[in-house]
């Protein structure tokens, strides 16, 4: 019996993080907007969906995604090798950021922005290009900061001034890059790090900082997102002054 | 049957954005440390569990949330509502901003409860959680995340609405992180870093573009090309402050206790 309680409590769970959007959801239909819900059906097993999504999320995330994270941090740690843990950092988010879909959306509207901006010609060939050329640049820049981000932690340098120094690159570009790339700019650090790629890169950067003498799980361990949101901001906007 | 071959599509799709992982980890594995994974059963069977969560979760969201709230995002901001006339001929020009109150109140109870559903949030809440030996709640956490997310996509509506420069805010807002880094305790800034980037995915980002084009596109003298950007900006930038505040307030009550 005891794997049922489990999964049904892991709904409770789940239920309990919904609550919210549904009360919101159904404040501003009926006592707002003052309409009915539409499509009640469609709705209800939507949300059942969701529920039931995001348990088995939650225990994959225990069971594989988590464990898998640390062990490599621990193996490549121990290897001491420090070409290859780079090697991995960089493919990880590479690899993890150049297929989300997020992003291609992101970069298909901004070809169109760029496009419109008289930028680049507005033909389907230019577009593509253009949204091809800055999936691609995002995806070195995250790559690029989960180097910086995995050798700040051998380090053991602070980070608060890696980010400062982040952030001076982000305003220097901002006054320099073409007006109508800030907002997309801005808005592709954000989008970059998937539901996939955050419980990995988490488990990497903690199990790193647990199995280096020295460092703290706590200060050290966390802070590769931060990076990873980051230079994407920076590298978009040095694509939208090289091109055009 | 059409909601059963959408929960297949979005599986095989959830399964070719893992699959570049996947590579990575098991080249890495195979071909450099070439050594066994540890748990390897227990480990696939947590991916399986992953990859037909995420399934069930997008095509939940697609069916049950986004449509409507996509649908209440133009209803929200549609100049017939906002008049309260249901005449959209209506001269845009003598709107002002305070006309747009329930736009901001809806981004921000849209915000903070979406974040509160987001999956690598709570990922990274149970992470911290572990790490920090219970000092940092999962809910605290939360919380103070979805604080942060519904300010600043409200600013951010409020900003699209008044048509104000988005650098001028961003930048802003990076000087009060670097202020409160200072002030905050040592432990948490890495996390509250973090924080920035984890609470726009999923659930959040489809609907907050679906608001920021909305008022893009209603206002006049806005360009949804370029004034419909930013928000997801605000959305990554005040999680960073509410956490580093969350972390300085349970520091002031434990040392009060």
């Amino acid at each position: 019996m005891r794997p049922y309680q489990e999964f049904l409590d892991s709904l409770l769970d789940s239920f309990r993080d919904l609550l919210p959007i549904i009360l919101v959801i159904g404040f501003f239909q009926i006592g707002v907007l003052r309409q009915p819900i539409p499509d009640f059906l469609d709705i209800l097993l939507g949300t059942a969906f969701v529920l039931i999504g995001l348990s088995l999320f939650v225990r994959g995330l225990n069971l594989g995604l988590f464990p898998i994270g640390q062990n490599m941090a621990h193996a490549l740690a121990r290897k001491g090798s420090v070409f290859w843990l780079l090697m991995f950092a960089f493919l990880l988010g590479f690899g993890t950021t150049v297929a989300e879909p997020a992003l291609i959306a992101v970069a298909q509207e901004a070809a169109v922005v760029a496009a419109g901006g008289n930028i680049i010609e507005n033909t389907p060939e230019a577009r593509g290009n253009y949204a091809y050329g800055l999936r691609m640049s995002v995806a070195l820049s995250v790559g690029f900061a989960i180097v910086v981000g995995v050798l700040r932690i051998i380090k053991g340098w602070p980070i608060q001034y890696l980010i400062i120094g982040g952030y001076i690159g982000i305003i220097i570009m901002t006054a320099l890059a073409p007006k109508e790339i800030v907002g997309i700019a801005y808005d592709s650090g954000g989008v970059t790090t998937s539901t996939i790629t955050v419980p990995l890169v988490t488990a990497l950067g903690v199990g790193l900082a647990s199995s280096i003498k020295g460092r703290n799980p706590m200060t050290d361990g966390f802070g590769l997102i931060a990076f990873a949101s980051l230079t994407p901001m920076i590298f978009v906007m040095a694509y939208g002054m090289l091109v055009g | 049957m059409t909601i059963l071959s959408g929960l297949l599509q979005t599986f095989l799709q959830t399964i070719l954005d893992v699959l570049p992982i996947a590579a990575i980890i098991f080249g890495f594995q195979f071909l450099v440390l070439r050594r066994s994974i540890p748990h390897l059963k227990q480990v696939l069977l947590g991916f399986f569990y992953v990859l037909i969560g995420l399934a069930f979760f997008l095509d939940g969201l697609e069916m049950a949330l986004f449509p409507i709230g996509k649908l209440m995002a133009s209803q929200l901001t549609d100049p017939a509502f906002i008049t309260g006339s249901g005449d959209s001929l209506v001269t845009q020009q003598e709107l002002d901003w305070w006309d747009y109150r329930w736009v901001y109140l809806f981004a921000f109870c849209i915000g903070f409860s979406t974040t509160i559903a987001e999956p690598s949030l709570l990922a990274v809440a149970i992470k911290a959680n572990q790490v920090s030996a219970n000092a940092i709640s999962v809910w605290g956490l939360r919380i103070a995340v979805a604080f942060g997310v519904a300010i600043g996509i409200s600013l951010g509506s409020y900003r699209i609405v008044t048509g104000t420069p988005l650098h001028w805010y961003i930048i802003a807002g990076y000087i009060l992180v670097v202020i409160q880094t200072f002030f905050a305790p040592k432990t948490i800034i890495a996390l509250a870093y973090d924080s920035g980037g984890v609470t726009t995915s999923t659930v959040t980002v489809p609907l907050v573009a679906a608001l920021g084009l909305g008022l893009a596109s209603t206002i006049p003298g806005r360009d949804p090309l370029i004034d419909g950007f930013g928000l997801i900006a605000f959305a990554s930038l005040f999680p960073m402050l509410t956490v580093m505040a969350y972390a300085q307030i349970s520091e002031w009550r434990a040392r009060r206790a």
